[in-house]
Protein backbone atom coordinates (compact mmCIF):
# COMPACT_ATOMS: atom_id res chain seq x y z
CA UNK A 1 0.00 0.00 0.00
CA UNK A 2 1.29 3.50 -0.81
CA UNK A 3 2.35 5.40 2.29
CA UNK A 4 0.32 8.49 3.09
CA UNK A 5 3.48 10.48 3.80
CA UNK A 6 7.07 9.48 3.31
CA UNK A 7 9.87 11.80 4.34
CA UNK A 8 13.49 10.92 3.63
CA UNK A 9 16.62 12.70 4.84
CA UNK A 10 14.85 16.05 5.04
CA UNK A 11 17.18 18.93 5.76
CA UNK A 12 16.54 22.62 6.19
CA UNK A 13 19.06 25.36 6.74
CA UNK A 14 17.51 28.83 7.06
CA UNK A 15 19.11 31.90 5.50
CA UNK A 16 20.54 32.90 8.89
CA UNK A 17 22.45 29.59 8.99
CA UNK A 18 20.20 27.88 11.53
CA UNK A 19 19.96 24.17 10.76
CA UNK A 20 16.35 23.35 11.63
CA UNK A 21 16.24 19.83 10.21
CA UNK A 22 19.26 17.53 10.09
CA UNK A 23 18.04 14.58 8.07
CA UNK A 24 14.50 13.78 9.20
CA UNK A 25 13.00 10.52 7.90
CA UNK A 26 9.69 8.89 8.78
CA UNK A 27 6.62 7.33 7.20
CA UNK A 28 2.95 7.72 7.93
CA UNK A 29 0.63 4.95 6.82
CA UNK A 30 -2.80 5.61 5.30
CA UNK A 31 -5.48 5.87 7.96
CA UNK A 32 -2.94 6.57 10.69
CA UNK A 33 -3.39 9.17 13.40
CA UNK A 34 0.11 10.32 14.21
CA UNK A 35 1.55 12.87 16.60
CA UNK A 36 4.74 14.73 15.90
CA UNK A 37 6.02 15.90 19.26
CA UNK A 38 8.99 17.96 20.29
CA UNK A 39 10.03 20.95 22.35
CA UNK A 40 9.76 24.47 20.92
CA UNK A 41 12.19 24.97 18.04
CA UNK A 42 12.70 21.22 17.56
CA UNK A 43 11.67 21.30 13.88
CA UNK A 44 8.02 20.22 13.98
CA UNK A 45 6.59 23.25 12.20
CA UNK A 46 9.47 23.34 9.72
CA UNK A 47 8.81 19.71 8.79
CA UNK A 48 5.10 20.29 8.33
CA UNK A 49 5.80 23.62 6.59
CA UNK A 50 7.91 21.83 3.98
CA UNK A 51 5.24 19.17 3.43
CA UNK A 52 2.66 21.98 3.05
CA UNK A 53 4.82 23.92 0.54
CA UNK A 54 5.12 26.89 2.90
CA UNK A 55 8.82 26.33 3.57
CA UNK A 56 11.47 25.53 0.96
CA UNK A 57 13.52 22.47 1.88
CA UNK A 58 17.31 22.43 1.55
CA UNK A 59 17.43 18.74 0.57
CA UNK A 60 15.63 15.44 0.97
CA UNK A 61 12.43 14.02 -0.46
CA UNK A 62 8.77 14.22 0.47
CA UNK A 63 6.10 12.04 -1.11
CA UNK A 64 2.39 12.18 -0.32
CA UNK A 65 0.33 9.17 -1.41
CA UNK A 66 3.06 8.36 -3.92
CA UNK A 67 3.28 11.88 -5.38
CA UNK A 68 6.69 13.54 -5.15
CA UNK A 69 6.70 17.10 -3.83
CA UNK A 70 9.39 18.19 -6.31
CA UNK A 71 8.06 16.63 -9.49
CA UNK A 72 4.31 16.70 -8.79
CA UNK A 73 3.59 19.44 -6.25
CA UNK A 74 0.02 20.05 -7.47
CA UNK A 75 -1.02 16.43 -6.77
CA UNK A 76 0.63 16.63 -3.35
CA UNK A 77 -1.29 19.82 -2.55
CA UNK A 78 -4.57 18.28 -3.68
CA UNK A 79 -4.09 15.45 -1.16
CA UNK A 80 -3.26 17.78 1.74
CA UNK A 81 -5.36 19.80 4.15
CA UNK A 82 -3.39 22.15 6.38
CA UNK A 83 -4.36 23.72 9.70
CA UNK A 84 -1.48 26.00 10.67
CA UNK A 85 -0.51 27.12 14.14
CA UNK A 86 -1.29 30.82 13.59
CA UNK A 87 -4.60 32.20 12.36
CA UNK A 88 -3.98 32.83 8.69
CA UNK A 89 -7.34 33.74 7.19
CA UNK A 90 -8.47 37.18 6.13
CA UNK A 91 -9.87 38.64 9.34
CA UNK A 92 -12.13 40.99 7.38
CA UNK A 93 -13.87 38.27 5.37
CA UNK A 94 -17.10 36.62 6.41
CA UNK A 95 -16.82 33.08 7.74
CA UNK A 96 -18.75 31.46 4.89
CA UNK A 97 -16.82 33.43 2.26
CA UNK A 98 -13.53 32.16 3.67
CA UNK A 99 -14.64 28.58 3.15
CA UNK A 100 -16.15 29.10 -0.30
CA UNK A 101 -13.04 30.98 -1.44
CA UNK A 102 -10.79 28.19 -0.19
CA UNK A 103 -12.88 25.62 -2.08
CA UNK A 104 -12.52 27.75 -5.21
CA UNK A 105 -8.73 27.47 -5.00
CA UNK A 106 -9.20 23.72 -5.41
CA UNK A 107 -11.47 24.21 -8.43
CA UNK A 108 -14.69 23.46 -6.53
CA UNK A 109 -17.61 25.43 -7.96
CA UNK A 110 -19.72 27.80 -5.87
CA UNK A 111 -22.75 25.49 -5.56
CA UNK A 112 -20.77 22.52 -4.22
CA UNK A 113 -18.65 24.85 -2.10
CA UNK A 114 -21.74 26.31 -0.43
CA UNK A 115 -23.05 22.84 0.41
CA UNK A 116 -19.70 21.76 1.85
CA UNK A 117 -19.37 25.00 3.77
CA UNK A 118 -22.79 24.46 5.36
CA UNK A 119 -21.89 20.86 6.24
CA UNK A 120 -18.61 21.72 7.96
CA UNK A 121 -19.90 24.89 9.60
CA UNK A 122 -22.78 22.94 11.13
CA UNK A 123 -20.46 20.08 12.08
CA UNK A 124 -18.09 22.45 13.87
CA UNK A 125 -20.78 24.59 15.46
CA UNK A 126 -20.14 27.69 13.37
CA UNK A 127 -23.24 27.80 11.17
CA UNK A 128 -24.82 30.59 13.19
CA UNK A 129 -21.66 32.64 12.65
CA UNK A 130 -21.51 32.20 8.87
CA UNK A 131 -22.22 35.89 8.13
CA UNK A 132 -19.90 37.22 10.82
CA UNK A 133 -16.49 38.63 9.87
CA UNK A 134 -13.74 36.30 11.03
CA UNK A 135 -12.15 38.81 13.40
CA UNK A 136 -15.32 38.81 15.50
CA UNK A 137 -14.97 35.11 16.33
CA UNK A 138 -13.58 33.84 19.62
CA UNK A 139 -10.20 32.05 19.65
CA UNK A 140 -11.85 28.62 19.73
CA UNK A 141 -14.15 29.50 16.86
CA UNK A 142 -11.20 30.70 14.80
CA UNK A 143 -9.46 27.36 15.39
CA UNK A 144 -12.58 25.50 14.25
CA UNK A 145 -12.86 27.75 11.21
CA UNK A 146 -9.32 26.80 10.20
CA UNK A 147 -10.21 23.11 10.51
CA UNK A 148 -13.36 23.59 8.42
CA UNK A 149 -11.34 25.47 5.80
CA UNK A 150 -8.75 22.69 5.59
CA UNK A 151 -11.51 20.13 5.00
CA UNK A 152 -13.34 21.94 2.18
CA UNK A 153 -11.60 19.91 -0.54
CA UNK A 154 -11.85 16.68 1.49
CA UNK A 155 -8.13 15.97 1.78
CA UNK A 156 -6.76 12.46 2.29
CA UNK A 157 -4.06 13.72 4.64
CA UNK A 158 -4.84 16.37 7.24
CA UNK A 159 -1.98 18.21 8.93
CA UNK A 160 -2.75 20.06 12.14
CA UNK A 161 -0.12 22.21 13.80
CA UNK A 162 -1.22 22.65 17.41
CA UNK A 163 -4.93 22.69 16.57
CA UNK A 164 -6.15 23.06 20.14
CA UNK A 165 -3.68 25.67 21.41
CA UNK A 166 -5.53 28.14 23.61
CA UNK A 167 -8.81 26.22 23.41
CA UNK A 168 -10.75 25.47 26.60
CA UNK A 169 -11.04 21.87 27.82
CA UNK A 170 -14.65 21.32 26.78
CA UNK A 171 -14.07 22.58 23.28
CA UNK A 172 -10.79 20.70 23.02
CA UNK A 173 -12.58 17.46 23.79
CA UNK A 174 -15.28 18.14 21.20
CA UNK A 175 -12.53 18.84 18.64
CA UNK A 176 -10.86 15.56 19.58
CA UNK A 177 -14.12 13.74 18.97
CA UNK A 178 -14.46 15.41 15.57
CA UNK A 179 -10.88 14.55 14.58
CA UNK A 180 -11.41 10.97 15.74
CA UNK A 181 -14.53 10.80 13.60
CA UNK A 182 -12.58 12.07 10.58
CA UNK A 183 -9.85 9.53 11.17
CA UNK A 184 -12.40 6.72 11.53
CA UNK A 185 -13.82 7.78 8.17
CA UNK A 186 -10.39 7.21 6.59
CA UNK A 187 -8.59 10.57 6.74
CA UNK A 188 -4.95 10.23 7.70
CA UNK A 189 -4.08 12.78 10.36
CA UNK A 190 -0.78 14.19 11.59
CA UNK A 191 -0.80 16.63 14.45
CA UNK A 192 1.69 18.48 16.55
CA UNK A 193 0.67 19.40 20.04
CA UNK A 194 2.02 20.51 23.37
CA UNK A 195 -0.87 18.77 25.14
CA UNK A 196 0.60 15.32 25.48
CA UNK A 197 -2.70 14.08 26.83
CA UNK A 198 -4.04 14.92 23.37
CA UNK A 199 -1.44 12.78 21.65
CA UNK A 200 -2.00 9.93 24.10
CA UNK A 201 -5.78 10.02 23.65
CA UNK A 202 -5.89 10.40 19.89
CA UNK A 203 -2.78 9.08 18.22
CA UNK A 204 -1.81 5.54 17.36
CA UNK A 205 1.77 6.48 16.54
CA UNK A 206 4.12 9.10 17.89
CA UNK A 207 7.32 10.54 16.48
CA UNK A 208 9.45 12.73 18.72
CA UNK A 209 11.65 15.31 17.07
CA UNK A 210 14.39 17.19 18.87
CA UNK A 211 17.12 19.50 17.55
CA UNK A 212 16.13 18.63 13.98
CA UNK A 213 16.34 14.85 14.42
CA UNK A 214 13.72 12.19 14.97
CA UNK A 215 14.71 10.72 18.34
CA UNK A 216 11.82 8.30 18.65
CA UNK A 217 9.24 6.93 16.25
CA UNK A 218 6.95 4.17 17.44
CA UNK A 219 3.39 3.33 18.42
CA UNK A 220 1.86 5.13 21.37
CA UNK A 221 1.36 1.79 23.12
CA UNK A 222 5.04 0.81 22.75
CA UNK A 223 6.16 4.24 23.82
CA UNK A 224 4.10 4.13 26.99
CA UNK A 225 5.36 0.61 27.70
CA UNK A 226 8.80 2.15 28.17
CA UNK A 227 7.64 3.88 31.31
CA UNK A 228 9.34 2.20 34.29
CA UNK A 229 7.39 3.91 37.00
CA UNK A 230 4.06 5.61 37.32
CA UNK A 231 3.10 8.01 40.10
CA UNK A 232 -0.38 8.02 41.59
CA UNK A 233 -2.04 10.48 43.93
CA UNK A 234 -4.42 8.93 46.46
CA UNK A 235 -7.00 10.90 48.44
CA UNK A 236 -7.12 9.12 51.78
CA UNK A 237 -9.28 8.93 54.89
CA UNK A 238 -8.65 9.48 57.75
CA UNK A 239 -5.99 12.18 57.59
CA UNK A 240 -2.47 11.07 58.50
CA UNK A 241 0.17 12.95 60.42
CA UNK A 242 3.00 10.60 59.50
CA UNK A 243 3.95 8.46 56.54
CA UNK A 244 2.35 4.99 56.53
CA UNK A 245 4.69 2.01 56.09
CA UNK A 246 3.95 0.49 52.67
CA UNK A 247 6.55 -2.12 51.86
CA UNK A 248 7.65 -2.31 48.23
CA UNK A 249 6.40 1.17 47.35
CA UNK A 250 8.02 4.59 47.46
CA UNK A 251 5.54 6.88 49.18
CA UNK A 252 5.35 10.51 50.18
CA UNK A 253 2.73 12.41 52.12
CA UNK A 254 1.78 15.53 50.17
CA UNK A 255 -0.60 16.62 52.92
CA UNK A 256 -2.56 14.75 55.58
CA UNK A 257 -5.19 13.60 53.06
CA UNK A 258 -3.01 13.15 49.97
CA UNK A 259 -0.60 10.28 49.50
CA UNK A 260 1.84 10.07 46.57
CA UNK A 261 2.80 6.52 45.57
CA UNK A 262 5.38 5.48 42.98
CA UNK A 263 4.47 2.15 41.35
CA UNK A 264 7.06 0.27 39.34
CA UNK A 265 6.30 -1.38 36.03
CA UNK A 266 4.61 -4.76 36.58
CA UNK A 267 4.18 -4.17 40.28
CA UNK A 268 0.40 -3.82 40.31
CA UNK A 269 -1.83 -2.01 42.77
CA UNK A 270 -3.59 -4.86 44.59
CA UNK A 271 -0.85 -5.22 47.18
CA UNK A 272 -0.86 -1.47 47.78
CA UNK A 273 -4.60 -1.43 48.48
CA UNK A 274 -4.29 -4.52 50.71
CA UNK A 275 -1.61 -2.83 52.83
CA UNK A 276 -3.67 0.36 53.07
CA UNK A 277 -6.72 -1.63 54.12
CA UNK A 278 -4.70 -3.45 56.80
CA UNK A 279 -3.78 -0.06 58.24
CA UNK A 280 -7.45 1.00 58.02
CA UNK A 281 -6.71 3.72 55.50
CA UNK A 282 -9.42 4.10 52.88
CA UNK A 283 -8.89 5.59 49.43
CA UNK A 284 -11.67 7.89 48.28
CA UNK A 285 -10.15 8.67 44.85
CA UNK A 286 -7.00 8.10 42.81
CA UNK A 287 -5.37 9.79 39.80
CA UNK A 288 -2.11 9.94 37.86
CA UNK A 289 0.22 12.62 39.19
CA UNK A 290 1.37 13.66 35.72
CA UNK A 291 0.42 12.69 32.23
CA UNK A 292 2.26 9.45 31.52
CA UNK A 293 3.37 10.54 28.11
CA UNK A 294 4.60 13.81 29.48
CA UNK A 295 6.96 12.02 31.86
CA UNK A 296 8.28 9.87 29.05
CA UNK A 297 8.59 12.79 26.66
CA UNK A 298 10.63 14.79 29.16
CA UNK A 299 12.88 11.82 29.86
CA UNK A 300 13.48 11.14 26.16
CA UNK A 301 14.25 14.75 25.35
CA UNK A 302 16.54 15.05 28.38
CA UNK A 303 18.28 11.81 27.39
CA UNK A 304 18.81 13.16 23.88
CA UNK A 305 20.24 16.38 25.29
CA UNK A 306 22.57 14.48 27.66
CA UNK A 307 23.83 12.31 24.78
CA UNK A 308 24.52 15.40 22.71
CA UNK A 309 26.43 17.09 25.54
CA UNK A 310 28.55 14.01 26.25
CA UNK A 311 29.34 13.45 22.54
CA UNK B 1 -6.06 20.85 -12.31
CA UNK B 2 -8.47 20.57 -15.23
CA UNK B 3 -9.24 23.68 -17.34
CA UNK B 4 -12.65 24.04 -15.68
CA UNK B 5 -10.99 23.93 -12.23
CA UNK B 6 -8.37 26.46 -13.31
CA UNK B 7 -11.14 28.76 -14.44
CA UNK B 8 -12.91 28.37 -11.07
CA UNK B 9 -9.66 29.13 -9.24
CA UNK B 10 -8.98 32.22 -11.40
CA UNK B 11 -12.54 33.45 -10.99
CA UNK B 12 -12.35 32.87 -7.22
CA UNK B 13 -9.28 35.10 -6.87
CA UNK B 14 -10.71 37.76 -9.18
CA UNK B 15 -14.10 37.75 -7.43
CA UNK B 16 -12.41 37.95 -4.03
CA UNK B 17 -10.36 40.94 -5.22
CA UNK B 18 -13.40 42.74 -6.61
CA UNK B 19 -15.32 42.01 -3.41
CA UNK B 20 -12.42 43.45 -1.40
CA UNK B 21 -12.23 46.80 -3.18
CA UNK B 22 -15.99 47.22 -3.44
CA UNK B 23 -16.39 46.40 0.28
CA UNK B 24 -14.03 49.24 1.14
CA UNK B 25 -15.31 51.54 -1.64
CA UNK B 26 -14.88 54.63 0.51
CA UNK B 27 -11.12 53.97 0.51
CA UNK B 28 -10.79 52.65 -3.03
CA UNK B 29 -13.39 54.04 -5.43
CA UNK B 30 -14.48 57.34 -3.91
CA UNK B 31 -11.12 59.14 -3.38
CA UNK B 32 -10.00 59.07 -7.04
CA UNK B 33 -13.40 60.39 -8.12
CA UNK B 34 -13.14 63.31 -5.69
CA UNK B 35 -9.51 64.03 -6.61
CA UNK B 36 -10.19 64.00 -10.34
CA UNK B 37 -13.29 66.17 -9.89
CA UNK B 38 -11.06 68.75 -8.21
CA UNK B 39 -8.59 68.52 -11.11
CA UNK B 40 -11.44 69.06 -13.59
CA UNK B 41 -12.72 72.07 -11.67
CA UNK B 42 -9.40 73.73 -10.81
CA UNK B 43 -7.08 72.86 -13.67
CA UNK B 44 -9.70 72.29 -16.34
CA UNK B 45 -12.22 75.01 -15.69
CA UNK B 46 -10.65 77.73 -13.55
CA UNK B 47 -7.01 77.72 -14.72
CA UNK B 48 -7.59 75.94 -18.04
CA UNK B 49 -9.89 78.66 -19.36
CA UNK B 50 -6.96 81.14 -19.09
CA UNK B 51 -4.43 78.75 -20.66
CA UNK B 52 -6.26 78.49 -23.95
CA UNK B 53 -5.50 75.74 -26.46
CA UNK B 54 -3.13 72.79 -26.11
CA UNK B 55 -2.35 70.56 -29.10
CA UNK B 56 -5.23 72.12 -30.99
CA UNK B 57 -7.80 71.41 -28.26
CA UNK B 58 -9.24 73.30 -25.33
CA UNK B 59 -7.14 72.71 -22.18
CA UNK B 60 -9.96 70.88 -20.41
CA UNK B 61 -10.40 68.57 -23.40
CA UNK B 62 -6.64 68.02 -23.55
CA UNK B 63 -6.14 66.98 -19.94
CA UNK B 64 -9.17 64.69 -19.63
CA UNK B 65 -7.48 61.64 -21.28
CA UNK B 66 -4.38 62.14 -19.14
CA UNK B 67 -6.41 62.37 -15.95
CA UNK B 68 -8.40 59.26 -16.84
CA UNK B 69 -5.17 57.39 -17.51
CA UNK B 70 -3.64 58.69 -14.27
CA UNK B 71 -6.59 57.24 -12.33
CA UNK B 72 -6.30 53.90 -14.10
CA UNK B 73 -2.55 53.69 -13.43
CA UNK B 74 -2.66 54.57 -9.75
CA UNK B 75 -5.70 52.42 -8.97
CA UNK B 76 -4.60 49.28 -10.79
CA UNK B 77 -1.19 49.55 -9.11
CA UNK B 78 -2.38 50.34 -5.62
CA UNK B 79 -5.09 47.67 -5.65
CA UNK B 80 -2.64 44.85 -6.25
CA UNK B 81 0.16 46.15 -4.06
CA UNK B 82 -2.11 46.70 -1.07
CA UNK B 83 -4.14 43.53 -1.50
CA UNK B 84 -1.21 41.17 -2.05
CA UNK B 85 0.92 42.76 0.65
CA UNK B 86 -1.99 42.55 3.11
CA UNK B 87 -2.34 38.86 2.24
CA UNK B 88 1.34 38.42 3.02
CA UNK B 89 1.07 40.46 6.21
CA UNK B 90 -1.97 38.54 7.49
CA UNK B 91 -0.48 35.27 6.19
CA UNK B 92 -3.67 34.45 4.31
CA UNK B 93 -1.59 34.20 1.14
CA UNK B 94 -0.77 30.77 2.63
CA UNK B 95 -4.30 29.71 1.67
CA UNK B 96 -3.16 30.00 -1.93
CA UNK B 97 0.33 28.61 -1.42
CA UNK B 98 -0.92 25.34 0.08
CA UNK B 99 -3.55 24.94 -2.65
CA UNK B 100 -2.91 23.47 -6.11
CA UNK B 101 -3.52 26.82 -7.88
CA UNK B 102 -0.69 27.32 -10.41
CA UNK B 103 1.42 30.44 -10.01
CA UNK B 104 0.21 31.94 -13.28
CA UNK B 105 -3.39 31.75 -12.08
CA UNK B 106 -2.44 33.42 -8.78
CA UNK B 107 -0.64 36.17 -10.71
CA UNK B 108 -3.40 36.79 -13.25
CA UNK B 109 -6.11 36.60 -10.59
CA UNK B 110 -4.47 39.47 -8.71
CA UNK B 111 -3.55 41.37 -11.88
CA UNK B 112 -7.09 41.25 -13.26
CA UNK B 113 -8.38 42.33 -9.85
CA UNK B 114 -6.19 45.42 -10.26
CA UNK B 115 -7.33 45.86 -13.87
CA UNK B 116 -10.96 45.66 -12.71
CA UNK B 117 -10.46 48.46 -10.17
CA UNK B 118 -8.47 50.53 -12.64
CA UNK B 119 -11.20 50.19 -15.27
CA UNK B 120 -14.08 50.85 -12.87
CA UNK B 121 -12.39 54.04 -11.63
CA UNK B 122 -11.51 54.92 -15.23
CA UNK B 123 -15.14 54.60 -16.32
CA UNK B 124 -16.34 56.65 -13.32
CA UNK B 125 -13.82 59.39 -14.06
CA UNK B 126 -14.76 59.33 -17.76
CA UNK B 127 -18.46 59.69 -16.96
CA UNK B 128 -17.61 62.53 -14.62
CA UNK B 129 -15.67 64.32 -17.36
CA UNK B 130 -18.86 64.51 -19.43
CA UNK B 131 -20.10 67.16 -17.00
CA UNK B 132 -17.13 69.34 -17.97
CA UNK B 133 -16.48 68.65 -21.65
CA UNK B 134 -17.77 66.89 -24.76
CA UNK B 135 -15.79 63.69 -25.11
CA UNK B 136 -15.41 62.33 -28.66
CA UNK B 137 -13.62 59.04 -29.08
CA UNK B 138 -11.34 59.23 -32.12
CA UNK B 139 -10.29 55.56 -32.14
CA UNK B 140 -12.26 53.25 -29.83
CA UNK B 141 -10.08 50.17 -30.42
CA UNK B 142 -6.82 51.90 -29.44
CA UNK B 143 -8.51 53.62 -26.49
CA UNK B 144 -9.79 50.36 -25.01
CA UNK B 145 -6.62 48.40 -25.85
CA UNK B 146 -4.20 50.87 -24.31
CA UNK B 147 -6.24 51.36 -21.15
CA UNK B 148 -6.44 47.59 -20.54
CA UNK B 149 -2.75 47.02 -21.33
CA UNK B 150 -1.71 49.92 -19.11
CA UNK B 151 -3.85 48.66 -16.24
CA UNK B 152 -2.28 45.21 -16.65
CA UNK B 153 1.24 46.62 -16.70
CA UNK B 154 0.77 48.65 -13.52
CA UNK B 155 -1.11 45.86 -11.77
CA UNK B 156 1.94 43.68 -12.50
CA UNK B 157 4.15 46.43 -11.08
CA UNK B 158 2.02 46.47 -7.93
CA UNK B 159 2.35 42.71 -7.62
CA UNK B 160 6.15 42.88 -7.84
CA UNK B 161 6.22 45.72 -5.32
CA UNK B 162 4.15 43.61 -2.92
CA UNK B 163 6.46 40.61 -3.30
CA UNK B 164 9.52 42.67 -2.34
CA UNK B 165 7.75 44.76 0.32
CA UNK B 166 8.61 43.92 3.91
CA UNK B 167 6.57 46.66 5.55
CA UNK B 168 3.68 48.98 4.76
CA UNK B 169 6.28 51.72 4.17
CA UNK B 170 7.68 49.70 1.27
CA UNK B 171 4.19 49.55 -0.22
CA UNK B 172 3.94 53.34 -0.44
CA UNK B 173 7.52 54.14 -1.51
CA UNK B 174 7.12 53.31 -5.21
CA UNK B 175 3.73 55.05 -5.68
CA UNK B 176 4.93 58.16 -3.85
CA UNK B 177 8.47 58.55 -5.14
CA UNK B 178 8.29 56.90 -8.56
CA UNK B 179 4.76 56.58 -9.88
CA UNK B 180 3.38 60.00 -8.94
CA UNK B 181 6.32 62.05 -10.33
CA UNK B 182 6.43 59.99 -13.53
CA UNK B 183 2.66 60.41 -13.98
CA UNK B 184 2.73 64.18 -13.43
CA UNK B 185 5.71 64.50 -15.76
CA UNK B 186 4.22 62.05 -18.27
CA UNK B 187 2.30 64.57 -20.33
CA UNK B 188 -0.94 64.49 -18.36
CA UNK B 189 -1.14 68.28 -18.11
CA UNK B 190 0.96 69.40 -21.05
CA UNK B 191 2.35 68.47 -24.43
CA UNK B 192 6.09 67.77 -24.33
CA UNK B 193 6.37 69.98 -27.42
CA UNK B 194 6.17 72.90 -24.98
CA UNK B 195 9.43 71.82 -23.35
CA UNK B 196 12.98 72.72 -24.42
CA UNK B 197 14.55 70.03 -26.60
CA UNK B 198 16.68 68.61 -23.74
CA UNK B 199 13.65 68.08 -21.48
CA UNK B 200 11.65 66.71 -24.40
CA UNK B 201 14.32 64.02 -24.80
CA UNK B 202 14.38 63.36 -21.06
CA UNK B 203 10.57 63.04 -21.11
CA UNK B 204 10.85 60.38 -23.80
CA UNK B 205 12.51 58.14 -21.18
CA UNK B 206 9.32 58.25 -19.11
CA UNK B 207 7.22 55.14 -19.92
CA UNK B 208 4.01 56.76 -18.66
CA UNK B 209 4.32 59.42 -21.37
CA UNK B 210 3.78 56.73 -23.99
CA UNK B 211 0.65 55.34 -22.36
CA UNK B 212 -0.90 58.74 -21.69
CA UNK B 213 -0.23 59.85 -25.25
CA UNK B 214 -1.52 56.64 -26.80
CA UNK B 215 -4.72 57.00 -24.80
CA UNK B 216 -4.96 60.65 -25.77
CA UNK B 217 -4.54 59.63 -29.39
CA UNK B 218 -7.40 57.14 -29.00
CA UNK B 219 -9.68 59.91 -27.74
CA UNK B 220 -8.47 63.11 -29.41
CA UNK B 221 -6.41 61.78 -32.30
CA UNK B 222 -3.26 63.71 -31.26
CA UNK B 223 -0.06 62.36 -29.78
CA UNK B 224 3.53 63.41 -29.03
CA UNK B 225 4.85 59.91 -29.73
CA UNK B 226 4.62 56.96 -32.15
CA UNK B 227 1.54 54.88 -31.24
CA UNK B 228 2.80 51.59 -32.70
CA UNK B 229 6.05 51.87 -30.76
CA UNK B 230 4.18 52.71 -27.55
CA UNK B 231 1.81 49.74 -27.80
CA UNK B 232 4.67 47.36 -28.63
CA UNK B 233 6.70 48.64 -25.68
CA UNK B 234 3.79 48.14 -23.28
CA UNK B 235 3.26 44.57 -24.50
CA UNK B 236 6.99 43.80 -24.19
CA UNK B 237 7.08 45.18 -20.64
CA UNK B 238 4.00 43.16 -19.70
CA UNK B 239 5.85 40.06 -20.92
CA UNK B 240 9.00 40.95 -18.98
CA UNK B 241 7.21 41.75 -15.72
CA UNK B 242 5.07 38.61 -16.02
CA UNK B 243 8.17 36.44 -16.41
CA UNK B 244 9.83 38.14 -13.46
CA UNK B 245 6.76 37.77 -11.23
CA UNK B 246 6.36 34.09 -12.13
CA UNK B 247 10.04 33.46 -11.40
CA UNK B 248 9.67 35.09 -7.98
CA UNK B 249 6.53 33.08 -7.21
CA UNK B 250 8.35 29.87 -8.17
CA UNK B 251 11.30 30.59 -5.90
CA UNK B 252 8.98 31.78 -3.14
CA UNK B 253 10.68 35.18 -2.79
CA UNK B 254 9.07 37.00 0.14
CA UNK B 255 6.52 34.21 0.51
CA UNK B 256 8.28 31.03 1.61
CA UNK B 257 11.10 30.82 4.13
Amino acid sequence: MTTALSIRDLRKVYDNGFEALKGVSFDVQPGDFMALLGPNGAGKSTTLGIVSSLVNKSSGTVTVFGHDLDSDPMKVKTCLGVVPQEFNFNMFEKVEHILITQAGYYGIGAKDARQRAEFYLRKLGLWEKRDVTARMLSGGMKRRLMIARALMHEPRLLILDEPTAGVDIELRRSMWAFLQELNDAGTTIILTTHYLEEAESLCRNIAIIDHGNIVHNTSTRELLAQLNTETFLLDIQPGLSQLPALSGYTVRLENEHLLEVEVEKGQGLNDLFAQLQQQQISVSSMRNKANRLEELFVSLVEKNLAEKESA
Amino acid sequence: MKPQQLWVAFWTILYREVRRFTRIWAQTLLPPVITITLYYIIFGNLIGSRIGEMGGFGYMEYIVPGLIMMSVITNSYSNVVSSFYSSKFQHNVEELLVSPVPNWIILWGYVFGGVARGLIVGVMVTLLSLFFTDLQVHHLGITVLVVILTAMLFALGGFLNAIFAQSFDDVSIVPTFVLTPLTYLGGVFYSINLLPEFWQNVSLLNPILYMVNTFRYGILGVSDINIGFALTAVVVFIGLLTSWALHLLKTGKGLRS
